[in-house]
């Protein structure tokens, strides 16, 4: 019975009391410690209503251990008196009596003693009074019967000043009977067993209250990358809006997919060493649509389609250098080129999320390789005006409704243009992504129908990611550095729901 | 995107009225810029080498403003007064004229050793031309924004300026030796061969850069003038001689390059832009070049071109309906002096030297559109019906990554691009082995090659949580690259799943529980038939001897699972037991 012979006493005491007791008091009524008093009041309190304990707290002057042994021995001083015999005694045998040294100089004051230093073998101590009064061994043993508050202010001080006294705080409980309360008290189940259902027993037995402030144990469960899960959310935005998925499974594309056919001149900035991976093996691509090619090469140098061209003199091989992928755009000119090939025409709405590759200089915000989002629509007669309603829907669908777009270069959409959102936090608009229409050099080499426009857009996986989930160094989030608890912790992806409060500062 | 730094109150004083830094961020967006930063010199200098530094340094208010990549025209003060005052319709875009000098016309002959190397000049004069200090400045930077640009760092066009006044033609761009090339450089006190000056520029910070565009060429471009005076040696540096200077009266401006096209851009957007401060305002002097074929042109070109393009298609790509009228003022505001003619839906366009950028009547309708304004653009949404498709590769991945979280494994999303050492030499394998595609121009060894296998990137992930409690059992679904001439590019991805168990025991029951559990979730049962899988004992460098097993589905070896070989597990710095399982997904397709 876990609670024992003392709280079983307790309920008795409590029982024959009129009011209540002092678990102080009980204890010293026990003869048991204060502490195993508590322990049962604790305990029977967990029951429920059986008793009521009020904490107090109350303050008590306690002998120290030398002020004990004053009490039962006598002051130093004291000593000192009586250990002196009426022929007095040599001072240097007095200093090597234990109370001697604190006893001599009090003693002298208390004109109790005398030393003769005119003797001839030395200092010696004579007795000055007959008899003494022991005050100090007087007052320790009232403290000790408790009648601490007959002494005065004065003497308790001196007292504490010597070190013989002590205050200390006493935490006592006020014990009083409870609504329920019962001498007959029985242990409390923890658990509901399969026996006490059987049996029924769970009918008469009281049960332990839970701890509801406790944590609970965590389930073993494998969980998703938290960039994986946010992947998964556009997907299933893009898959509402209508739009098929484009075959991105494929990393190394050779320069002429991935910036001749965008119609992005091979003098490029983009197609520098700086800021591209170009392949050392294999260092070109095996097989290019040549009759394409060709049409490419024309408008690239000539012009044609309406094009005064970029007028340069272009280079097969710059087109078949191969590299990984700086964009999407290549799986998706891909695609284009494809749909140019069936005849007739049939609109089409695309979308891809994958890895691009990018040689530039790494930092807190920038990795080697990132996930780039893309839609595109082709279909005849698009406007400016249907993309910006394409995106105001995708957008939405993320929780973002206030854009506005800014006119922007890109080399391969004319018009373009960058997406902005209002960001509430920061308190001015942020760039969510790029945009544009096709420009007629890049589609209508790949056999496009004239008439036919090819809006589109892009963003990152990463940035929206790293705003959603509150991750500021994007080594935390994608790579082998990242941190698992991170993984563990994150919560669903609900790209639409409003975004929580800052955290509060909290230990990491 | 090119950022240039203007004096605000130069810039005001231009556009002849103050803004808020608001309202002209405002105008920025607007017009397609962005006020990128507001600044001064104190702080720049402040930032970059300290406060102490920065003392004496100006603090007047300079806004760093972002300008397309291909507007080159906007790339000084001049240019972004004149395109926002033409734009808020204050005042007429001016008209660029070339005229003939007086007196003779300036000379640049072109001889045929330039052919291999820097095969083409351009030139032109800025007569009675007045400069200030501002002015000085901000046609430097202009060469200086054109070289990091549109010339690609020198590398396609170099830009010289030269005090026409030191000189005499006819000038002479030609090829030598570099031991035969000797003059006196911009900021140096003597003579050096071209030898010499390759040498001490490579410890220039500004010039080094440039050096390599002909460091190893038997021959160095040179322009010299009738008395052999050094007036460049392009693209690396002017002679000291005809350096201009606040004085200059007369410009002689030559650009070399090896892209012609790019070199009469540079030429005209110098002289347009800096041809306001000539005595006749607009106008530039010719010169003649010669060429080797004895061909001789006039530059610059300052060719003004004529688009017509119908309003109603205007009206149709942007999604508005305006009028021709109102469309040719719009058109007229970014520059492009427009008027309705014809049956009156046709609109004619007059493309100025200054706006390169227009090759396309996709360009002009850009311009429409951001006169018009895009944020007044009614937003639509487009009538395509279309059915959506998942990738079915994608869409198998989907399912198979959340089944795998659900037998209690973790996702993890690692780099595609690694290391040799990475997936061969800790896996006991020679990377000639691998078929491995390599990157030509990494900038560290962490970008070597791409990866061709997940395991790599999983046991660097537990090498980077060792802290973290056991078991770690960790997945990825993702792609790898292996070399493969069937392809058009000679390289092709391939799915893969790769998942590993870390642990105090090896756990290789645990491994091979889940290629069990993937297999039922494949809908492939146990067995040596077509249709299911079996695992066989096998070897691998990677694996603990007689702890390896290859797996077959249908028939087809899809990958291996077993115990790690202690090397690798010391080799990616790891101390438990690990037991792996890594297959290719595709055959399920």
């Amino acid at each position: 019975m876990a609670d024992g012979p003392v709280a079983e006493l307790l309920l008795r005491r409590l029982e024959a009391s009129d009011g209540g007791l002092d678990s102080a008091e009980l204890a010293a009524e026990l003869g048991v410690e204060h502490q195993a008093v508590v322990g049962a009041v604790k305990s029977l309190q967990a029951l429920g209503e059986v008793i009521e304990a009020e904490l107090r707290s109350t303050k008590r002057w306690e002998l120290t251990s030398e002020g004990e042994e004053i009490a039962r021995e006598g002051s130093h001083e004291a000593r000192v008196f009586r250990s002196i015999p009426p022929e007095g005694l040599a001072q240097s045998e007095l200093m090597r009596l234990p109370s001697g040294k604190v006893g001599i100089s009090k003693a002298m004051s208390n004109k109790w003693i005398r030393v003769d230093k005119s003797t001839a073998d030395g200092p010696r101590v004579f007795r000055v009074v007959d008899s003494m009064e022991d005050e100090v061994q007087r007052r320790l043993q009232m403290v000790q019967r408790g009648q601490a508050e007959k002494l005065g202010e004065k003497e308790r001080s001196e007292l504490r000043k010597r070190k013989l006294l002590a205050e200390v705080t006493l935490k006592t409980y006020w014990v009083s009977k409870g609504s329920a309360f019962s001498t007959s008290i029985s242990k409390q189940e923890t658990e509901l067993s399969p026996e006490m259902i059987s049996s029924g027993s769970w009918r008469d037995r009281p049960f332990k209250p839970y701890n509801f402030l406790a944590q609970g144990v965590l389930p073993d469960s494998g969980h998703l990358h938290p960039l994986l899960k946010v992947r998964s959310q556009f997907r299933q935005i893009f898959l509402e809006m209508g739009f098929t998925e484009m075959p991105t499974d494929n990393f190394i594309e050779s320069s002429f997919w991935n910036f001749d056919a965008l119609f992005q001149p091979q003098q490029h900035p983009a197609r520098d060493q700086h800021d591209t991976f170009f392949l050392r093996d294999p260092a070109e691509a095996l097989q290019l649509p040549m009759d394409y090619v060709q049409r490419v090469k024309r408008t690239h140098s000539q012009g044609g389609y309406g094009s005064q061209g970029y007028k340069y003199n272009w280079k097969l091989d710059e087109a078949r250098k191969n590299l990984l992928r700086t964009h999407t755009t290549s799986a998706s000119a891909r695609v284009l080129y494809r749909l140019a090939q069936k005849k007739p025409f049939t609109p089409a709405k695309y979308f891809s999320i994958d890895r691009v590759f990018r040689n530039e200089t790494l930092d807190a915000t920038h990795l080697a390789e990132f996930h780039q989002i893309e839609g595109v629509v082709a279909d005849h007669g698009l406007t400016l005006g249907h993309l910006m309603g394409v995106l105001r829907e995708f957008f939405t669908k993320l929780g973002i409704t206030q854009l506005r777009f800014k006119p922007a270069y890109n080399p391969y959409t004319e018009p373009s243009m960058e997406v902005f959102s209002y960001h509430p936090g920061l308190k001015k608009w942020v760039e969510v992504g790029n945009s544009g229409v096709f420009r007629p050099e890049m589609l209508l080499p790949m056999g496009l129908p004239e008439n036919v426009s090819v809006i589109a857009w892009g963003l990152s996986l990463e940035r929206p990611t790293m705003i959603k989930y509150g991750i500021n160094n994007i080594r935390e989030l994608v790579g082998h550095k990242v941190n698992l608890q991170m993984v563990y912790n994150s919560p669903l992806c609900r790209l639409d729901a409003k975004p929580r409060p800052p955290p509060t500062q909290e230990a990491a | 995107m090119p950022t240039v730094s203007v004096k605000r109150d130069l810039l005001f004083q231009a556009l002849g009225r103050t803004y808020t830094n608001e309202e002209f961020d405002e105008l920025c967006f607007e017009f397609g810029l962005e006020l990128d930063e507001i600044t001064s010199e104190k702080e720049i200098i402040s930032k970059e080498q300290g406060s102490v530094k920065a003392a004496g340094a100006s603090d007047v208010v300079l806004y760093k403003i972002d300008v397309p990549a291909n507007r080159y025209d906007l790339l000084c003060l001049e240019g972004l007064v004149r395109g926002l005052q033409v734009f808020k319709e204050r005042i007429k875009p001016p008209v660029y004229k070339r005229v003939m000098p007086d007196g003779k016309i300036q000379k640049l002959i072109i001889t045929e050793e330039t052919a291999k190397i820097r095969p083409f000049a351009v030139a032109a004069v800025l007569r009675n031309i007045k400069f200030t200090k501002d002015r000085y400045d901000s046609f430097i930077e202009l060469q200086e924004k054109l070289h990091q640009n549109i010339c690609r760092k020198r590398a396609l066009v170099a830009i010289g300026t030269h005090d026409l006044d030191t000189l005499s033609g006819p000038f002479t761009y030609t090829a030598k030796r570099p031991s035969d090339i000797k003059f006196k450089p911009l900021n140096k006190t003597k003579e050096y061969t071209a030898c010499e000056l390759m040498n001490i520029y490579k410890t220039d910070n500004h010039l080094k850069q440039y050096l390599h565009i002909i460091e190893n060429k038997p021959l160095y471009p040179v322009i010299s003038d009738s008395n052999g005076v050094v007036l460049s040696m392009p693209p690396i540096i002017n002679g000291d001689h005809s350096r201009i200077t606040v004085n200059t009266r007369n410009v002689f401006i030559e650009c070399t390059g090896t892209d012609f096209t790019k070199a009469k851009i540079v030429l005209d957007i110098i002289v347009t832009m800096f041809s306001e401060y000539c005595e006749k305002q607009f106008t530039v002097e010719a010169a003649e070049v010669v060429f080797p074929n004895g061909k001789s042109y006039t530059f610059p070109e300052l060719a003004y071109r004529k688009e017509i393009v119908r309003a109603d298609l205007i009206n149709k790509k942007v999604g508005i309906r305006e009028t021709p009228e109102n469309l040719a003022k719009l058109l007229t505001r970014m520059y492009l002096k427009s008027e309705v003619i014809g049956d009156g839906n046709q609109i004619e366009i007059e493309i100025p030297p200054t706006r390169a950028d227009i090759i396309h009547a996709c360009d002009i309708i850009e311009d429409a559109a951001i006169a018009y304004g895009y944020n007044n653009i009614q937003m639509t949404l487009p009538k395509t019906y279309t059915i959506a498709n998942q990738f079915p590769l994608n869409k198998l991945t989907e399912l198979l990554r959340h089944d795998m979280a659900a037998a209690g494994f973790t996702e993890v999303l690692t780099f595609a691009l690694c290391s040799q050492e990475d997936i061969a030499d800790k896996l006991g394998v020679d990377i000639s082995a691998t078929k491995a595609v390599h990157i030509s121009n990494p900038k560290t060894a962490e970008f070597q090659v791409a990866r061709t296998t997940l395991l790599p990137g999983l046991l660097k992930t537990i090498a980077a949580n060792r802290k973290m409690p056991l078991p770690l059992k960790l997945f990825e679904i993702s792609d790898i690259v292996i070399k493969d001439s069937n392809t058009d590019v000679g390289a092709k991805n391939y799915r893969h799943l790769c998942a590993v168990y870390y642990n105090k025991n090896p756990g290789f029951e645990i491994i091979h529980g889940l290629l069990d559990r993937i297999m039922q979730l494949l809908d492939v049962p146990p067995g040596e038939d077509k249709a299911g899988y079996v695992i066989r004992a096998s070897e691998g460098p990677a694996f603990f001897p007689g702890r390896c097993a290859e797996i077959f589905a249908g028939g087809q070896s899809i990958g291996k699972l077993g115990v790690l070989h202690p090397d690798v597990i010391t080799k990616f710095e790891l101390t438990m037991p690990c037991s792996s399982l890594e297959i290719n997904i595709e055959p399920f397709l």
